[in-house]
C-alpha cells in the first residue's frame, strides 16, 4: 500500500480548528524552525480510508484464531473499550490529584486503583500490589529493583547474581541486568522442569534471587516449584514469579502461597486488555509483606471514612517508576474484566485454557514431535523436527497456517526446543475453532510429507509474501 | 461465565478425547495441586450491565468538568474523532506484535509511517517504534549514551527538566554504576553555563528539556556544539506539539531526541497509557533500544515492512540487550500518526500557534491582576510561571471550587517557589475561560 505521505496533496486539509479568539503573538524568528515539518496533507476521509485499509492488513483476535504461545491472545471484551473511554476517566489530568484538595476530584479513579490492587493481591496471594509498571517487562524491572533496594537495606549488597532458567523469556535476564544484577542461567532437566541439582549448585551467598516463570514457558507446571522457592529463600535469596502465564493457574494456584516474594501480571494477557499490535500493556506487580515498604510511589490508600488518598512518605520506596499511577486506562479495562469474572469465574478461565491446550496437544500428537511426554497447562510446545527431515521448518509451517486463515503460533521459542511451535489457544476459543485449526495443522503435516516444496512458498494469500529480512537489516530503510 | 465458548457437553467430549472423566483428573495429570485458597471469598462475577453502572458511578465521582490549565509534560489537547475511531478497529487493537510480518503489514507500515512523521517533526534521521512514556524514554537515552561513549558514566541533567521525569530517573539509576550531576535552573531558564561547566571527560550525556519545564524556549545550538566538543552526547526531551513551530532539536544538533508523545492525540486518562518517542542519528542507530520497522521487498518484489535490527533486542541478546523493553506503545504511536495525519502539516502548526497565542493572552491577562507577576522574560511556548502574592496552594484550592484547575504549584517540586504557579494553555481554552479565571483569581486576592 502507498504510504500516507505519498497520498499527500499540497494544501489539502483534514480536521478544521476553531478560529483564534485572542490576538496573534509573535515568536522571535531565530527560534522558529526553518521549514514546516513535512507531515501528510490529506482529507479526513483520505486518512480514515488509509488507516482502515491498513488495519485490514493485520490479523487480529476479532478476525482470526491467534494461538500465539506465551501471549494469551484471548478475546478483548468490547465493554472494556467503552468504559475506559468515559470522559470522567479519560479527561482526568493525573496532576489534579497532586493539587491541594485536588484529591477530592479524583475519588472515582483512586477507588479503581485501590480496588484493583487489592483484587490482584488477593487473587495472587500477596500482601499488596502496585499498578505503576507500564508493561510486563517494566513490571519485572520494578520487582528486581525492589529486590535490589531490599538487599541494600539489609546490607547484603554482595548479592548480585540473579538465577534464571534457560527456558525464560529474554526480558528476565535483560530486566535483571538493567537493575544491576548479573545473570546465571540454570538448565532445565529432561522432564522440562528446572534442574534442582543445578539450582543447588548455583546457590551461595552472592545469589540475590531467582526469576521463575510459573507455569514455565514449556507450558508445564513445575512439580517442585514450592521447593525451588524454598531453596532460594533458605539460601538468603528472593523469589520472583514471572506471571506471564498466570492464565493457566488463575483461580487455582496463588503464587504468593507458593512462597514467591513478588510477581508481575501482564494485564494484556491474563486480564483481557488489548494487545494493540504490541502495546501499550500494563504490568502490575504483587509483593509479599517484606517488600511492601519498597513499593513505588505515589501509593493509593483508603481512609477510615471511605475516601481515598495518595501518599509519598515511605522512606524505603524505590520511588517513581511511571510519571504518575501507571497505564490507568489499561487498568480500567482489567478492573472491569476482574469484576465481570469474579472469584467464581477465575477457575473457569484456567480450566478452559488448560483443557483447550491439552485438546490441541493430543489431537496433534500423532503428527508433530513432542519433546516431553506430559500434560501441559495453557499452552503446548510442539517441535517441527519430524518435518525437518523433509526440509520443512517451523517457519514454513507458520507461514502455511497464515494461508489457511490462522495466525501462526509462536515459533523458535522456548530456545531449548528445536524448531519450536508454541501453541496457546486461550479459553475464549471454542472446540470448533480448535478442530478447524488442528485440521489445518494436520493438512500441513501431510503436505510436509508429500509436497514439502510447496510449503516453502507460503504464504500466498497475504498482502505480501515472505519478506527479505536479511536485506532489511543489511540496508536499513527506516523512514520515508 | 462470560467470554468462554465451550459448553459443559463440549468440555466433557474434549476430556473424553483425552481419556479423562473430569477436569480434576487433568489437573492431577498436569501435577497441579489442589487450591489452598477459597476463591469464593472474592466478590462474585457481575454482568456487563452491572459493571457499566458501577463504572458510570465511579466516573461521576471524578471532576471531569473542570477547566484545566494543568500541564508540566501532559496536556489537554483536542483529539479529532477520527483518531479514536481508528484505534478501535480490530486490526489495530486486537492484533499483537508483528511477529508474522505477512499477517501484520498494517501495524508494520503504520510504525514505518510513525517513524517517518516523528523524525520529520523533530528534524532527526531515525526513530524507533516507541517506548512507554517520556520519562522512561529519558532513561533509555541515558543508557544509550553510556553504551555509545564507552566507559563514561556521568550524566549531567538540567533541573529545568520535568521533576517527575527526574524522579523516575533517580529510581531507575539507583543500582547502576553511574553518577547523576544535577544542574539547578536559574530563575525560569536552564543554566547553560553551569551545564557546560559540569561536562568533563567522564560525561556520557547532557539531558535538557525543550521548551524547559517552566515553558521557556531556549536555543541550544551553541551549547550542543560545546557538549559534543567534549565527547559527550546531547539529549533533548522535547514537547512534540511545540516542534511544529520551533527550531527543531535536529537543527540544533542534538544526538538523541526523546519526549512525551501524549500531546499527539492521547487522552490524559489519569496517567496513561502515553507514548515515549525516541529519535537519533544514523550514526547511533545501532545503539538505540526498542523495536524498529524497516522497508524491504517480498519474493515477488512487492514492497513490505518487517521488524528489523532485532539483534539489539532482549529476545535475541538477553542480558546484553540494549534494553529490557519488549513492547512498544504501539496503539499510542498509531494514535499519534493518525493525529498528525488528520491535522496535517498546516493543522499541527495551527494547533501550536493557537497554544502560543492563548498562552500569551493568558499570561498578559493574569499578570495584569494587581499583585500577580509573570516571571521571566524568555520567549515561551504555551506554559509560563506566575508569581502570586501569597502561597499558591490555598488559592488553587479555592479556584478548584470555582471549577478551575488553575495550574501546577511549583513549591512541591522546587522548594522556594511556594508562591509560583505553572500555567499551561492549549488550543482548547477560549478567551472567556481565561478571562473568568482571571476574574476569579482577582476576586480571591
Amino acid at each position: 500500500m502507498k504510504l500516507i505521505f505519498d497520498k499527500s496533496v499540497n494544501g489539502r486539509r483534514g480536521v478544521r480548528l476553531p478560529a483564534s479568539d485572542v490576538p496573534a503573538a509573535e515568536l522571535p524568528q531565530a527560534l522558529l524552525r526553518s521549514q514546516a515539518a513535512e507531515l501528510p496533507e490529506v482529507s479526513e476521509l483520505d486518512a480514515v480510508r488509509h488507516f482502515t485499509l491498513l488495519g485490514r492488513q493485520n490479523m487480529g483476535v476479532d478476525t482470526n484464531f491467534y494461538p500465539l504461545g506465551s501471549c494469551t491472545m484471548k478475546y478483548n471484551p468490547k465493554i472494556n473499550e467503552r468504559l475506559s473511554a468515559l470522559p470522567g476517566f479519560s479527561e482526568l489530568h493525573p496532576m489534579l490529584a497532586q493539587l491541594p484538595e485536588g484529591i477530592d476530584y479524583c475519588q472515582g479513579a483512586l477507588q479503581v486503583l485501590y480496588e484493583t490492587e487489592k483484587l490482584l493481591a488477593q487473587t495472587c496471594g500477596f500482601a499488596d500490589a502496585t499498578l505503576q509498571p507500564m508493561a510486563g517487562a517494566h513490571g519485572e524491572l520494578t520487582a528486581v529493583m525492589m529486590f535490589a533496594a531490599y538487599l541494600k537495606a539489609k546490607g547484603e549488597t554482595r548479592r548480585k547474581i540473579m538465577l534464571i532458567p534457560d527456558s525464560a523469556h529474554g526480558t528476565n535476564p535483560a530486566s535483571a541486568a538493567m537493575a544491576g544484577f548479573t545473570c546465571k542461567e540454570i538448565a532445565s532437566n529432561a522432564d522440562g522442569d528446572l534442574d534442582l541439582d543445578e539450582l543447588k549448585k548455583a546457590l551461595n551467598d552472592e545469589v540475590a534471587g531467582i526469576m521463575l516463570t510459573t507455569p514455565n514457558t514449556l507450558g508445564f507446571y513445575e512439580s517442585a516449584v514450592a521447593e525451588v522457592v524454598a531453596l532460594v529463600k533458605q539460601a538468603g535469596g528472593l523469589a520472583y514469579c514471572d506471571g506471564a502465564n498466570l492464565n493457566a493457574i488463575l483461580g487455582r494456584i496463588r503464587p504468593g502461597d507458593l512462597g514467591f516474594d513478588a510477581m508481575h501480571i501482564n494485564t494484556h494477557k491474563t486480564l483481557s486488555t488489548p494487545h494493540g499490535g504490541g502495546g501499550p500493556g500494563s504490568g502490575p506487580v504483587c509483593v509479599a509483606a517484606r517488600l511492601e515498604p519498597f513499593l513505588p510511589q505515589p501509593k493509593v490508600y483508603k481512609n477510615k471514612d471511605g475516601s481515598y488518598g495518595l501518599s509519598e512518605d515511605s522512606a524505603q520506596s524505590i520511588g517513581y517508576i511511571a510519571p504518575y499511577y501507571g497505564n490507568f486506562s489499561v487498568i480500567l479495562r482489567a478492573y472491569a474484566y476482574l469484576l465481570m469474572c469474579g472469584g467464581d469465574g477465575f477457575q473457569r478461565i484456567s480450566e478452559n485454557a488448560v483443557l483447550n491446550a491439552n485438546y490441541v496437544r493430543e489431537r496433534l500428537a500423532p503428527w508433530y514431535e513432542q519433546n516431553y511426554e506430559r500434560s501441559c497447562m495453557h499452552e503446548c510446545v510442539l517441535s517441527a523436527s519430524r518435518q525437518g527431515a523433509k526440509g520443512v521448518r517451523a517457519l514454513d509451517i507458520a507461514k502455511a497456517l497464515l494461508d489457511k486463515g490462522f495466525h501462526a503460533p509462536t515459533v523458535y521459542f522456548p530456545l531449548i526446543v528445536p524448531e519450536a511451535l508454541m501453541i496457546e489457544p486461550a479459553e475464549t476459543e471454542s472446540k470448533q475453532t480448535l478442530d478447524d485449526f488442528c485440521e489445518a495443522m494436520i493438512d500441513i503435516a501431510k503436505q510436509a510429507e508429500e509436497n514439502p516444496e510447496a510449503l516453502k512458498n507460503a504464504p500466498l494469500s497475504t498482502p505480501v509474501g515472505r519478506l527479505d529480512e536479511v536485506g532489511a537489516a543489511r540496508n536499513p530503510i527506516l523512514r520515508a | 461465565m462470560p467470554f468462554i465458548a465451550n459448553t459443559d457437553a463440549e468440555r466433557q467430549e474434549m476430556l473424553a478425547f483425552l481419556g479423562l472423566d473430569s477436569m480434576q483428573q487433568l489437573w492431577q495429570k498436569a501435577h497441579v495441586p489442589e487450591p489452598e485458597f477459597d476463591f469464593s471469598q472474592l466478590p462474585a462475577g457481575i454482568s456487563e450491565l452491572e459493571v457499566s453502572r458501577h463504572f458510570n458511578d465511579l466516573a461521576a465521582k471524578n471532576g471531569s468538568g473542570l477547566v484545566s490549565f494543568l500541564g508540566m509534560g501532559h496536556y489537554d489537547h483536542f483529539i479529532p474523532a477520527a483518531v479514536s475511531d481508528v484505534l478501535i478497529q480490530a486490526g489495530f487493537y486486537t492484533s499483537y506484535t508483528p511477529y508474522q510480518p505477512e499477517a501484520s503489514q498494517g501495524t508494520l507500515q503504520a510504525i514505518f509511517e510513525w517513524q517517518t512523521a516523528i523524525c520529520r517533526l523533530a528534524g532527526m534521521e531515525v526513530a524507533n517504534a516507541s517506548l512507554y512514556d517520556g520519562g522512561s524514554a529519558i532513561f533509555e537515552a541515558l543508557t544509550m549514551s553510556m553504551r555509545s561513549t564507552r566507559r563514561r558514566n556521568e550524566i549531567v541533567v538540567s533541573e529545568a527538566v520535568s521533576p517527575i521525569h527526574r524522579k523516575m530517573l533517580d529510581t531507575y539509576c539507583a543500582s547502576l554504576d553511574l553518577k547523576i550531576i544535577p544542574v539547578p535552573a536559574r530563575a525560569e531558564k536552564s543554566d547553560i553555563a553551569g551545564i557546560l561547566a559540569a561536562v568533563n571527560e567522564s560525561t556520557a550525556c547532557v539531558i535538557v528539556q525543550y521548551p524547559n519545564v517552566f515553558g521557556s524556549i531556549e536555543d541550544w545550538s551553541s551549547a550542543v556544539a560545546a557538549i559534543k566538543e567534549k565527547g559527550a552526547l546531547a539529549v533533548c526531551s522535547a514537547y512534540p506539539t511545540a516542534l511544529a513551530l520551533l527550531k527543531t532539536p535536529g537543527e540544533m544538533g542534538f544526538d538523541i531526541v526523546i519526549g512525551e508523545g501524549q500531546p499527539l492525540g492521547m487522552p490524559l486518562s489519569f496517567g496513561g497509557p502515553y507514548l515515549g518517542y525516541m529519535c537519533t542519528t544514523n550514526k547511533l542507530l545501532r545503539k538505540m533500544p526498542g523495536r524498529i520497522a524497516g522497508q524491504t521487498t517480498d519474493s515477488r518484489g512487492r514492497t513490505g515492512y518487517v521488524l528489523t535490527l532485532q539483534a539489539r533486542e532482549q529476545h535475541i541478546r538477553r542480558e546484553q540487550a540494549m534494553s529490557n523493553i519488549c513492547s512498544n506503545n504501539n496503539l499510542c504511536a498509531v494514535a499519534a500518526l493518525v493525529y498528525m495525519s488528520v491535522l496535517g502539516k498546516e493543522g499541527l502548526r495551527e494547533v501550536a500557534s493557537l497554544c502560543h497565542d492563548k498562552a500569551a493572552y493568558a499570561r498578559q491577562r493574569l499578570s495584569a491582576i494587581p499583585g500577580v507577576e509573570a516571571l521571566g522574560d524568555s520567549p515561551f511556548f504555551n506554559e509560563f510561571v506566575l508569581q502570586l502574592p501569597t502561597d499558591a496552594k490555598p488559592l488553587l484550592a479555592e479556584l478548584l471550587k470555582k471549577g478551575y484547575a488553575a495550574g501546577v504549584p511549583l513549591g512541591k517540586y522546587y522548594p522556594g517557589r511556594e508562591r509560583q504557579l505553572l500555567v499551561a494553555v492549549t488550543e482548547k481554552r477560549d478567551k472567556a475561560e481565561i478571562d473568568l479565571l482571571a476574574e476569579s483569581l482577582e476576586a480571591l486576592l
